[in-house]
Protein backbone atom coordinates (compact mmCIF):
# COMPACT_ATOMS: atom_id res chain seq x y z
CA UNK A 1 0.00 0.00 0.00
CA UNK A 2 1.66 2.95 -1.07
CA UNK A 3 0.42 6.95 -1.65
CA UNK A 4 -1.96 5.72 -4.19
CA UNK A 5 -3.97 3.51 -2.26
CA UNK A 6 -3.33 0.45 -5.00
CA UNK A 7 -2.39 -2.71 -3.24
CA UNK A 8 -1.07 -3.68 -6.63
CA UNK A 9 -0.19 -2.58 -9.82
CA UNK A 10 1.26 -4.10 -12.63
CA UNK A 11 2.94 -2.34 -15.64
CA UNK A 12 3.36 -3.77 -18.68
CA UNK A 13 4.42 -7.34 -17.44
CA UNK A 14 5.71 -9.59 -20.10
CA UNK A 15 6.51 -13.64 -20.10
CA UNK A 16 7.03 -16.44 -21.92
CA UNK A 17 7.81 -20.05 -21.55
CA UNK A 18 10.00 -20.52 -24.61
CA UNK A 19 8.42 -18.89 -27.76
CA UNK A 20 5.28 -19.40 -25.69
CA UNK A 21 4.10 -15.84 -24.85
CA UNK A 22 1.58 -16.24 -21.80
CA UNK A 23 1.81 -12.86 -20.15
CA UNK A 24 1.77 -9.95 -23.22
CA UNK A 25 1.73 -6.90 -21.78
CA UNK A 26 -0.04 -6.95 -18.45
CA UNK A 27 -1.44 -3.78 -16.89
CA UNK A 28 -3.26 -4.20 -13.79
CA UNK A 29 -4.03 -1.62 -10.84
CA UNK A 30 -5.87 -3.22 -7.34
CA UNK A 31 -7.48 -1.03 -4.64
CA UNK A 32 -7.15 -1.23 -1.55
CA UNK A 33 -9.90 -3.55 0.02
CA UNK A 34 -11.03 -4.65 -3.82
CA UNK A 35 -12.01 -7.89 -5.06
CA UNK A 36 -10.90 -8.92 -8.74
CA UNK A 37 -12.38 -11.84 -10.35
CA UNK A 38 -10.10 -12.85 -13.39
CA UNK A 39 -11.57 -15.98 -16.02
CA UNK A 40 -10.51 -16.94 -19.27
CA UNK A 41 -10.64 -20.20 -21.06
CA UNK A 42 -7.48 -23.05 -20.34
CA UNK A 43 -3.77 -21.54 -20.97
CA UNK A 44 -4.87 -17.55 -21.34
CA UNK A 45 -2.11 -17.27 -18.05
CA UNK A 46 -4.23 -16.63 -15.44
CA UNK A 47 -1.97 -19.03 -13.01
CA UNK A 48 0.95 -17.52 -14.45
CA UNK A 49 -0.32 -13.86 -13.63
CA UNK A 50 -0.81 -15.19 -9.92
CA UNK A 51 2.23 -16.53 -10.12
CA UNK A 52 4.21 -13.83 -11.01
CA UNK A 53 2.53 -11.58 -8.41
CA UNK A 54 3.59 -13.93 -6.04
CA UNK A 55 7.09 -14.26 -7.43
CA UNK A 56 6.71 -18.09 -7.86
CA UNK A 57 7.49 -17.09 -11.64
CA UNK A 58 9.85 -13.96 -12.34
CA UNK A 59 8.61 -12.01 -15.44
CA UNK A 60 10.29 -11.39 -18.36
CA UNK A 61 9.75 -7.41 -18.33
CA UNK A 62 7.37 -5.38 -16.78
CA UNK A 63 6.91 -4.31 -12.84
CA UNK A 64 4.94 -5.63 -10.15
CA UNK A 65 4.21 -3.43 -7.18
CA UNK A 66 2.38 -5.79 -4.64
CA UNK A 67 1.55 -5.34 -0.73
CA UNK A 68 4.32 -2.39 -1.09
CA UNK A 69 6.80 -4.09 -2.29
CA UNK A 70 8.36 -3.91 -6.02
CA UNK A 71 8.47 -8.01 -6.53
CA UNK A 72 11.41 -9.54 -7.37
CA UNK A 73 13.78 -6.32 -6.94
CA UNK A 74 14.73 -3.22 -4.76
CA UNK A 75 15.57 -0.19 -5.63
CA UNK A 76 18.79 0.96 -4.40
CA UNK A 77 19.76 4.91 -5.93
CA UNK A 78 17.39 4.89 -8.99
CA UNK A 79 19.05 1.39 -9.76
CA UNK A 80 16.75 -1.34 -9.66
CA UNK A 81 18.03 -4.44 -8.30
CA UNK A 82 17.13 -8.26 -8.48
CA UNK A 83 16.38 -9.87 -5.04
CA UNK A 84 17.81 -13.15 -3.89
CA UNK A 85 15.55 -15.74 -2.77
CA UNK A 86 15.84 -15.04 1.02
CA UNK A 87 14.81 -11.06 0.37
CA UNK A 88 12.06 -12.48 -2.24
CA UNK A 89 10.70 -14.69 0.83
CA UNK A 90 10.51 -11.64 3.17
CA UNK A 91 7.99 -9.65 0.62
CA UNK A 92 6.08 -13.08 0.09
CA UNK A 93 5.42 -13.15 3.49
CA UNK A 94 3.18 -10.00 2.59
CA UNK A 95 1.18 -11.89 0.37
CA UNK A 96 -1.11 -15.04 0.58
CA UNK A 97 -1.92 -17.60 -2.16
CA UNK A 98 -4.12 -20.10 -2.30
CA UNK A 99 -4.17 -23.08 -5.18
CA UNK A 100 -6.55 -25.64 -6.93
CA UNK A 101 -4.97 -28.70 -5.56
CA UNK A 102 -4.47 -27.00 -1.42
CA UNK A 103 -0.76 -27.83 -1.50
CA UNK A 104 -1.07 -28.50 2.63
CA UNK A 105 1.75 -29.71 3.91
CA UNK A 106 0.93 -33.21 4.45
CA UNK A 107 3.26 -34.48 7.18
CA UNK A 108 1.78 -32.05 10.11
CA UNK A 109 -1.41 -31.32 11.65
CA UNK A 110 -4.33 -28.93 10.90
CA UNK A 111 -3.05 -26.50 13.51
CA UNK A 112 0.92 -27.16 12.23
CA UNK A 113 0.16 -26.51 8.86
CA UNK A 114 -1.63 -22.78 10.08
CA UNK A 115 1.09 -22.37 12.82
CA UNK A 116 4.05 -23.15 11.34
CA UNK A 117 5.26 -20.12 8.91
CA UNK A 118 4.03 -17.61 12.16
CA UNK A 119 6.46 -19.69 14.31
CA UNK A 120 9.15 -21.04 12.57
CA UNK A 121 9.64 -18.34 9.53
CA UNK A 122 8.80 -14.59 12.32
CA UNK A 123 9.79 -16.05 15.09
CA UNK A 124 6.35 -15.46 17.18
CA UNK A 125 5.60 -16.69 20.35
CA UNK A 126 3.76 -20.39 19.81
CA UNK A 127 0.88 -19.68 22.79
CA UNK A 128 0.01 -16.83 21.03
CA UNK A 129 -0.29 -17.60 17.49
CA UNK A 130 -1.96 -20.86 18.43
CA UNK A 131 -4.48 -18.86 19.58
CA UNK A 132 -4.77 -16.67 16.56
CA UNK A 133 -4.54 -20.10 14.87
CA UNK A 134 -7.53 -21.15 16.76
CA UNK A 135 -9.33 -18.23 15.93
CA UNK A 136 -9.05 -18.64 12.13
CA UNK A 137 -10.00 -22.04 12.17
CA UNK A 138 -13.12 -20.59 14.21
CA UNK A 139 -13.41 -18.44 10.89
CA UNK A 140 -13.08 -21.14 8.72
CA UNK A 141 -15.73 -23.38 10.41
CA UNK A 142 -12.98 -25.82 11.17
CA UNK A 143 -12.03 -25.80 14.69
CA UNK A 144 -12.89 -29.36 15.48
CA UNK A 145 -10.37 -30.40 13.19
CA UNK A 146 -7.13 -29.02 14.75
CA UNK A 147 -5.52 -32.07 15.19
CA UNK A 148 -6.66 -33.95 12.02
CA UNK A 149 -3.98 -34.40 9.16
CA UNK A 150 -5.15 -32.81 6.00
CA UNK A 151 -5.38 -36.59 4.14
CA UNK A 152 -8.03 -36.80 6.66
CA UNK A 153 -10.41 -33.67 5.50
CA UNK A 154 -12.26 -33.63 2.61
CA UNK A 155 -11.33 -31.63 -0.03
CA UNK A 156 -13.40 -28.68 1.16
CA UNK A 157 -12.12 -28.48 4.34
CA UNK A 158 -8.62 -29.00 3.11
CA UNK A 159 -9.35 -25.76 1.09
CA UNK A 160 -10.67 -24.11 3.88
CA UNK A 161 -7.59 -24.63 5.98
CA UNK A 162 -5.07 -23.62 3.10
CA UNK A 163 -6.90 -20.20 3.40
CA UNK A 164 -6.54 -20.08 7.17
CA UNK A 165 -2.93 -20.82 7.06
CA UNK A 166 -2.90 -17.99 4.08
CA UNK A 167 -4.62 -15.54 6.50
CA UNK A 168 -1.87 -16.62 9.48
CA UNK A 169 0.63 -14.49 8.05
CA UNK A 170 -1.80 -11.59 7.86
CA UNK A 171 -1.67 -11.03 4.08
CA UNK A 172 -2.33 -7.36 2.53
CA UNK A 173 -3.56 -9.72 -0.80
CA UNK A 174 -5.07 -12.51 -1.01
CA UNK A 175 -4.58 -14.74 -4.54
CA UNK A 176 -7.03 -17.78 -5.22
CA UNK A 177 -5.93 -19.59 -7.77
CA UNK A 178 -9.34 -22.10 -9.33
CA UNK A 179 -9.74 -22.71 -5.51
CA UNK A 180 -13.10 -24.38 -6.30
CA UNK A 181 -12.13 -26.23 -9.58
CA UNK A 182 -10.88 -29.54 -8.13
CA UNK A 183 -13.73 -29.21 -5.72
CA UNK A 184 -16.89 -31.88 -5.61
CA UNK A 185 -20.31 -29.79 -6.60
CA UNK A 186 -21.20 -29.88 -2.78
CA UNK A 187 -18.49 -28.59 -1.48
CA UNK A 188 -17.70 -25.56 -3.50
CA UNK A 189 -20.00 -23.02 -1.86
CA UNK A 190 -18.73 -23.59 1.60
CA UNK A 191 -15.13 -22.52 0.73
CA UNK A 192 -17.16 -19.93 -1.36
CA UNK A 193 -18.51 -18.40 1.95
CA UNK A 194 -15.19 -18.37 3.55
CA UNK A 195 -14.03 -16.05 0.76
CA UNK A 196 -17.22 -14.03 0.71
CA UNK A 197 -16.79 -13.80 4.42
CA UNK A 198 -12.85 -12.11 3.99
CA UNK A 199 -14.04 -9.66 0.86
CA UNK A 200 -16.68 -8.30 3.51
CA UNK A 201 -13.82 -8.03 6.18
CA UNK A 202 -11.84 -6.00 3.26
CA UNK A 203 -9.43 -8.26 2.66
CA UNK A 204 -7.62 -7.23 -1.12
CA UNK A 205 -8.31 -10.81 -3.54
CA UNK A 206 -7.31 -11.51 -6.91
CA UNK A 207 -9.29 -14.42 -7.57
CA UNK A 208 -9.29 -17.05 -10.84
CA UNK A 209 -12.33 -18.80 -10.67
CA UNK A 210 -15.28 -19.57 -13.11
CA UNK A 211 -18.25 -19.40 -10.15
CA UNK A 212 -20.00 -16.97 -11.69
CA UNK A 213 -22.05 -17.01 -8.83
CA UNK A 214 -19.21 -15.24 -7.28
CA UNK A 215 -18.28 -12.94 -9.75
CA UNK A 216 -21.92 -11.43 -8.98
CA UNK A 217 -21.98 -11.66 -5.14
CA UNK A 218 -18.49 -10.96 -3.83
CA UNK A 219 -16.28 -9.24 -7.13
CA UNK A 220 -15.84 -5.27 -7.36
CA UNK A 221 -14.63 -5.92 -11.07
CA UNK A 222 -14.32 -9.19 -13.31
CA UNK A 223 -11.77 -9.40 -15.79
CA UNK A 224 -11.44 -11.69 -18.86
CA UNK A 225 -8.08 -13.31 -20.14
CA UNK A 226 -7.32 -14.06 -23.53
CA UNK A 227 -4.30 -15.24 -25.47
CA UNK A 228 -1.85 -13.25 -22.90
CA UNK A 229 -3.84 -10.02 -22.77
CA UNK A 230 -6.70 -8.68 -20.71
CA UNK A 231 -9.20 -8.22 -22.97
CA UNK A 232 -12.26 -7.25 -20.38
CA UNK A 233 -12.15 -5.38 -16.87
CA UNK A 234 -15.67 -4.48 -15.75
CA UNK A 235 -17.68 -4.31 -12.75
CA UNK A 236 -19.46 -7.62 -12.70
CA UNK A 237 -22.91 -6.04 -13.68
CA UNK A 238 -21.23 -4.77 -16.94
CA UNK A 239 -19.45 -7.77 -17.65
CA UNK A 240 -22.02 -9.77 -17.84
CA UNK A 241 -24.60 -7.47 -19.50
CA UNK A 242 -22.72 -5.33 -21.41
CA UNK A 243 -19.26 -6.76 -22.26
CA UNK A 244 -17.61 -4.45 -24.72
CA UNK A 245 -15.17 -7.27 -26.30
CA UNK A 246 -16.40 -10.03 -28.29
CA UNK A 247 -14.15 -12.88 -26.28
CA UNK A 248 -16.23 -11.63 -23.33
CA UNK A 249 -19.39 -12.77 -25.17
CA UNK A 250 -18.11 -15.73 -26.17
CA UNK A 251 -16.99 -16.84 -22.94
CA UNK A 252 -19.90 -15.91 -21.37
CA UNK A 253 -22.23 -18.20 -23.90
CA UNK A 254 -19.84 -21.05 -23.20
CA UNK A 255 -20.08 -20.94 -19.24
CA UNK A 256 -24.09 -20.57 -19.56
CA UNK A 257 -24.39 -23.61 -21.64
CA UNK A 258 -23.13 -25.79 -18.94
CA UNK B 1 38.93 -81.88 15.40
CA UNK B 2 34.97 -81.69 15.51
CA UNK B 3 32.33 -79.59 16.35
CA UNK B 4 32.71 -78.25 19.93
CA UNK B 5 29.11 -77.26 21.74
CA UNK B 6 31.12 -75.95 24.48
CA UNK B 7 33.54 -73.90 22.76
CA UNK B 8 30.96 -72.34 20.62
CA UNK B 9 29.07 -71.68 23.83
CA UNK B 10 31.77 -70.55 25.56
CA UNK B 11 32.54 -67.96 22.54
CA UNK B 12 29.20 -66.57 22.68
CA UNK B 13 29.25 -64.74 25.40
CA UNK B 14 33.64 -64.45 25.21
CA UNK B 15 34.79 -60.92 26.03
CA UNK B 16 36.28 -60.54 23.12
CA UNK B 17 33.44 -61.11 21.02
CA UNK B 18 31.09 -58.82 23.13
CA UNK B 19 33.45 -56.28 23.07
CA UNK B 20 33.79 -56.93 19.29
CA UNK B 21 30.10 -56.63 18.89
CA UNK B 22 29.66 -53.20 20.78
CA UNK B 23 32.21 -51.70 18.77
CA UNK B 24 30.31 -52.86 15.88
CA UNK B 25 27.47 -50.98 17.25
CA UNK B 26 28.52 -48.07 17.59
CA UNK B 27 30.96 -47.86 14.27
CA UNK B 28 27.95 -48.73 12.48
CA UNK B 29 25.81 -45.72 14.01
CA UNK B 30 28.96 -43.12 13.78
CA UNK B 31 29.15 -43.82 10.14
CA UNK B 32 25.37 -44.14 9.53
CA UNK B 33 24.95 -40.58 10.83
CA UNK B 34 27.98 -38.84 9.13
CA UNK B 35 27.33 -40.55 6.09
CA UNK B 36 23.73 -39.25 6.03
CA UNK B 37 25.09 -35.72 6.56
CA UNK B 38 27.42 -36.30 3.70
CA UNK B 39 24.82 -37.58 1.47
CA UNK B 40 22.12 -34.94 2.23
CA UNK B 41 25.09 -32.44 1.54
CA UNK B 42 25.65 -34.21 -1.69
CA UNK B 43 22.39 -34.81 -2.60
CA UNK B 44 21.60 -30.81 -2.26
CA UNK B 45 24.63 -29.67 -3.99
CA UNK B 46 23.60 -32.05 -7.01
CA UNK B 47 20.24 -30.36 -6.77
CA UNK B 48 20.59 -26.77 -6.16
CA UNK B 49 24.49 -25.96 -6.56
CA UNK B 50 25.96 -24.06 -9.42
CA UNK B 51 27.33 -25.81 -11.42
CA UNK B 52 31.17 -26.12 -9.47
CA UNK B 53 29.39 -28.03 -6.27
CA UNK B 54 27.02 -29.63 -8.78
CA UNK B 55 30.60 -31.55 -10.61
CA UNK B 56 31.96 -31.82 -7.04
CA UNK B 57 28.81 -33.56 -5.55
CA UNK B 58 28.87 -35.71 -8.95
CA UNK B 59 32.45 -36.82 -8.65
CA UNK B 60 32.25 -37.86 -5.36
CA UNK B 61 29.37 -40.35 -5.59
CA UNK B 62 31.20 -41.41 -9.16
CA UNK B 63 33.87 -42.07 -7.23
CA UNK B 64 32.90 -43.65 -4.11
CA UNK B 65 30.07 -45.44 -6.24
CA UNK B 66 32.41 -46.65 -8.46
CA UNK B 67 35.38 -48.19 -6.18
CA UNK B 68 35.28 -51.17 -3.67
CA UNK B 69 34.74 -50.04 -0.12
CA UNK B 70 38.12 -52.25 0.56
CA UNK B 71 39.97 -50.22 -1.44
CA UNK B 72 38.80 -46.97 -0.12
CA UNK B 73 39.69 -48.08 3.73
CA UNK B 74 43.40 -49.94 2.57
CA UNK B 75 43.73 -46.35 1.13
CA UNK B 76 42.72 -44.71 3.67
CA UNK B 77 44.97 -46.23 6.05
CA UNK B 78 47.79 -47.22 4.89
CA UNK B 79 47.94 -45.51 1.13
CA UNK B 80 47.75 -41.88 2.40
CA UNK B 81 50.00 -41.84 5.19
CA UNK B 82 52.63 -41.99 2.24
CA UNK B 83 51.39 -38.07 1.38
CA UNK B 84 51.92 -37.65 5.03
CA UNK B 85 48.09 -38.18 5.48
CA UNK B 86 47.85 -39.78 8.54
CA UNK B 87 44.59 -41.27 10.16
CA UNK B 88 44.31 -43.59 12.86
CA UNK B 89 42.46 -47.59 12.70
CA UNK B 90 39.49 -45.63 14.45
CA UNK B 91 39.60 -42.55 12.08
CA UNK B 92 40.05 -44.61 9.10
CA UNK B 93 36.94 -46.60 9.48
CA UNK B 94 34.88 -43.97 10.40
CA UNK B 95 35.91 -41.95 7.38
CA UNK B 96 35.89 -45.13 4.74
CA UNK B 97 32.44 -45.87 6.20
CA UNK B 98 30.83 -42.83 5.68
CA UNK B 99 32.46 -41.58 2.98
CA UNK B 100 31.37 -44.57 1.27
CA UNK B 101 27.86 -44.70 2.75
CA UNK B 102 26.95 -40.71 1.82
CA UNK B 103 27.41 -41.73 -1.95
CA UNK B 104 24.61 -44.06 -1.65
CA UNK B 105 22.72 -41.78 0.46
CA UNK B 106 22.84 -39.43 -1.83
CA UNK B 107 21.04 -40.74 -4.69
CA UNK B 108 18.36 -42.36 -2.27
CA UNK B 109 17.98 -39.19 -0.66
CA UNK B 110 17.98 -37.51 -3.80
CA UNK B 111 14.97 -39.42 -4.96
CA UNK B 112 13.33 -38.68 -1.97
CA UNK B 113 13.14 -35.11 -2.74
CA UNK B 114 12.34 -35.77 -6.13
CA UNK B 115 9.33 -37.57 -4.70
CA UNK B 116 7.74 -34.61 -2.95
CA UNK B 117 5.24 -32.96 -4.71
CA UNK B 118 5.83 -29.83 -6.86
CA UNK B 119 2.84 -27.72 -5.10
CA UNK B 120 4.53 -28.45 -1.89
CA UNK B 121 7.56 -26.16 -3.19
CA UNK B 122 4.96 -23.40 -3.97
CA UNK B 123 3.13 -23.62 -1.02
CA UNK B 124 5.88 -23.08 1.22
CA UNK B 125 7.32 -20.10 -1.04
CA UNK B 126 3.98 -18.79 -0.73
CA UNK B 127 3.81 -18.81 2.71
CA UNK B 128 6.98 -16.72 2.82
CA UNK B 129 9.43 -19.34 3.68
CA UNK B 130 13.39 -18.86 1.89
CA UNK B 131 15.08 -21.69 0.61
CA UNK B 132 16.42 -23.87 4.13
CA UNK B 133 13.17 -23.12 5.26
CA UNK B 134 11.72 -24.68 2.81
CA UNK B 135 13.88 -27.41 2.79
CA UNK B 136 14.29 -28.12 6.58
CA UNK B 137 10.48 -27.83 7.21
CA UNK B 138 8.82 -28.78 4.13
CA UNK B 139 10.79 -30.97 1.76
CA UNK B 140 13.19 -32.85 3.44
CA UNK B 141 10.35 -34.25 5.85
CA UNK B 142 8.26 -35.11 3.38
CA UNK B 143 11.18 -36.25 1.63
CA UNK B 144 11.95 -38.78 4.78
CA UNK B 145 8.63 -41.09 4.12
CA UNK B 146 9.90 -41.87 1.01
CA UNK B 147 13.85 -42.54 2.08
CA UNK B 148 13.64 -44.05 5.40
CA UNK B 149 12.66 -48.01 3.84
CA UNK B 150 16.00 -47.61 1.66
CA UNK B 151 18.35 -45.96 4.51
CA UNK B 152 16.90 -48.68 6.72
CA UNK B 153 18.75 -51.46 4.30
CA UNK B 154 21.82 -49.31 3.77
CA UNK B 155 22.29 -49.18 7.82
CA UNK B 156 20.93 -52.84 7.59
CA UNK B 157 24.12 -53.51 4.53
CA UNK B 158 26.31 -51.23 7.32
CA UNK B 159 26.27 -53.35 9.75
CA UNK B 160 27.86 -55.93 8.04
CA UNK B 161 29.94 -53.62 6.09
CA UNK B 162 32.19 -52.91 9.49
CA UNK B 163 33.35 -56.59 9.02
CA UNK B 164 36.08 -54.99 5.97
CA UNK B 165 37.29 -52.54 8.58
CA UNK B 166 38.95 -55.95 10.38
CA UNK B 167 41.61 -55.82 7.19
CA UNK B 168 43.05 -52.68 8.56
CA UNK B 169 42.88 -54.60 12.23
CA UNK B 170 39.61 -52.62 13.64
CA UNK B 171 38.65 -54.69 16.65
CA UNK B 172 34.99 -55.15 15.07
CA UNK B 173 32.76 -58.27 15.22
CA UNK B 174 34.63 -59.90 12.64
CA UNK B 175 38.39 -59.01 14.11
CA UNK B 176 37.44 -60.55 17.50
CA UNK B 177 36.24 -63.91 15.64
CA UNK B 178 39.40 -63.84 14.29
CA UNK B 179 41.27 -63.64 16.81
CA UNK B 180 39.38 -66.23 18.88
CA UNK B 181 39.74 -68.50 16.15
CA UNK B 182 43.51 -68.46 16.59
CA UNK B 183 43.78 -68.91 19.68
CA UNK B 184 42.44 -72.33 20.21
CA UNK B 185 41.85 -72.84 16.11
CA UNK B 186 38.02 -73.39 16.62
CA UNK B 187 37.43 -71.60 13.69
CA UNK B 188 34.22 -73.01 12.10
CA UNK B 189 32.89 -72.00 16.35
CA UNK B 190 34.49 -68.19 16.27
CA UNK B 191 32.52 -67.72 13.02
CA UNK B 192 29.21 -69.42 13.32
CA UNK B 193 29.24 -66.90 16.62
CA UNK B 194 30.08 -64.21 15.00
CA UNK B 195 27.96 -64.95 11.76
CA UNK B 196 25.33 -65.03 14.73
CA UNK B 197 25.77 -61.86 16.39
CA UNK B 198 25.15 -60.41 12.74
CA UNK B 199 22.27 -62.32 12.58
CA UNK B 200 21.09 -60.84 15.79
CA UNK B 201 22.22 -57.05 14.98
CA UNK B 202 20.47 -57.23 11.77
CA UNK B 203 17.24 -58.91 13.36
CA UNK B 204 16.75 -56.36 15.95
CA UNK B 205 17.39 -53.44 13.72
CA UNK B 206 14.76 -55.19 11.33
CA UNK B 207 12.44 -54.64 14.10
CA UNK B 208 13.28 -50.82 14.81
CA UNK B 209 13.09 -50.05 11.33
CA UNK B 210 9.19 -51.47 11.43
CA UNK B 211 8.60 -48.77 13.87
CA UNK B 212 10.06 -45.64 12.76
CA UNK B 213 8.95 -46.76 9.23
CA UNK B 214 5.29 -46.73 11.09
CA UNK B 215 6.35 -43.53 12.93
CA UNK B 216 6.44 -41.49 8.99
CA UNK B 217 3.91 -43.24 7.67
CA UNK B 218 1.49 -41.69 10.21
CA UNK B 219 0.18 -38.55 8.72
CA UNK B 220 -0.08 -40.20 5.57
CA UNK B 221 -1.91 -43.85 7.06
CA UNK B 222 -5.19 -44.35 6.30
CA UNK B 223 -8.74 -44.57 8.99
CA UNK B 224 -7.02 -46.61 11.54
CA UNK B 225 -3.86 -44.29 12.26
CA UNK B 226 -6.24 -41.47 12.75
CA UNK B 227 -5.14 -39.27 15.56
CA UNK B 228 -7.55 -38.36 18.32
CA UNK B 229 -9.83 -35.76 17.18
CA UNK B 230 -12.36 -34.33 19.63
CA UNK B 231 -15.24 -35.38 17.08
N1 LIG C 1 6.25 -23.82 -16.01
C1 LIG C 1 5.83 -23.74 -17.29
N2 LIG C 1 6.65 -24.10 -18.30
C2 LIG C 1 6.25 -24.02 -19.58
N3 LIG C 1 5.04 -23.60 -19.97
C3 LIG C 1 4.17 -23.22 -19.02
C4 LIG C 1 4.51 -23.28 -17.63
N4 LIG C 1 3.45 -22.86 -16.91
C5 LIG C 1 2.50 -22.55 -17.80
N5 LIG C 1 2.91 -22.77 -19.05
C6 LIG C 1 2.15 -22.51 -20.29
O1 LIG C 1 1.71 -21.17 -20.23
C7 LIG C 1 0.41 -21.06 -20.74
C8 LIG C 1 -0.48 -20.37 -19.75
O2 LIG C 1 -0.60 -21.21 -18.62
P1 LIG C 1 -1.47 -20.80 -17.36
O3 LIG C 1 -1.35 -21.94 -16.40
O4 LIG C 1 -1.09 -19.47 -16.89
O5 LIG C 1 -2.93 -20.75 -17.96
P2 LIG C 1 -4.31 -20.66 -17.20
O6 LIG C 1 -5.04 -19.51 -17.78
O7 LIG C 1 -4.12 -20.65 -15.75
O8 LIG C 1 -5.02 -22.01 -17.66
P3 LIG C 1 -5.94 -23.01 -16.80
O9 LIG C 1 -7.32 -22.46 -16.86
O10 LIG C 1 -5.81 -24.29 -17.58
O11 LIG C 1 -5.39 -23.10 -15.45
C9 LIG C 1 -0.04 -22.45 -21.11
O12 LIG C 1 0.13 -22.62 -22.51
C10 LIG C 1 0.89 -23.35 -20.36
O13 LIG C 1 1.10 -24.53 -21.07
MG1 LIG D 1 -4.55 -22.01 -14.19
Amino acid sequence: MNDTGLVVAIKNVKKSFGNNVVLDGINLDVSKGEVVVICGRSGSGKSTLLRCIDQLETVDSGEIRAAGHLMGFKELNAKIVPLKDASVAIQQRDIGMVFQNFNLFPHVSVLENIMIAPTRILKRKKDEVEKEALALLERVGLPDKKNAYPRQLSGGQQQRIAIARALAMKPKLMLFDEPTSALDPEMISEVLDVMVDLSKAGMTMIVVTHEMGFARAAADRVILMHDAKIVEDATPKDFFENPKSEHTRLFLSKILQH
Amino acid sequence: MSWSWPYFFDYMINGLMLRGVWVTIWLSIISMILGLGLGILAALMKMYGNRGTRYIAEFYIWLFRGTPILIQLVIIYTGLPQLGIRFNVVESCILGLALNEGAYLAEIIRSGIMSVDKGQEDASRAVGMNWRERMWLVILPQATRTIIPPLGNQFNGMLKTTSLCSVISMQELMRSAQMIAQIQFRVLEAYCIAALWYLLLVSIWGLVQTRIEAHYERPFGSEEAKPNNEK
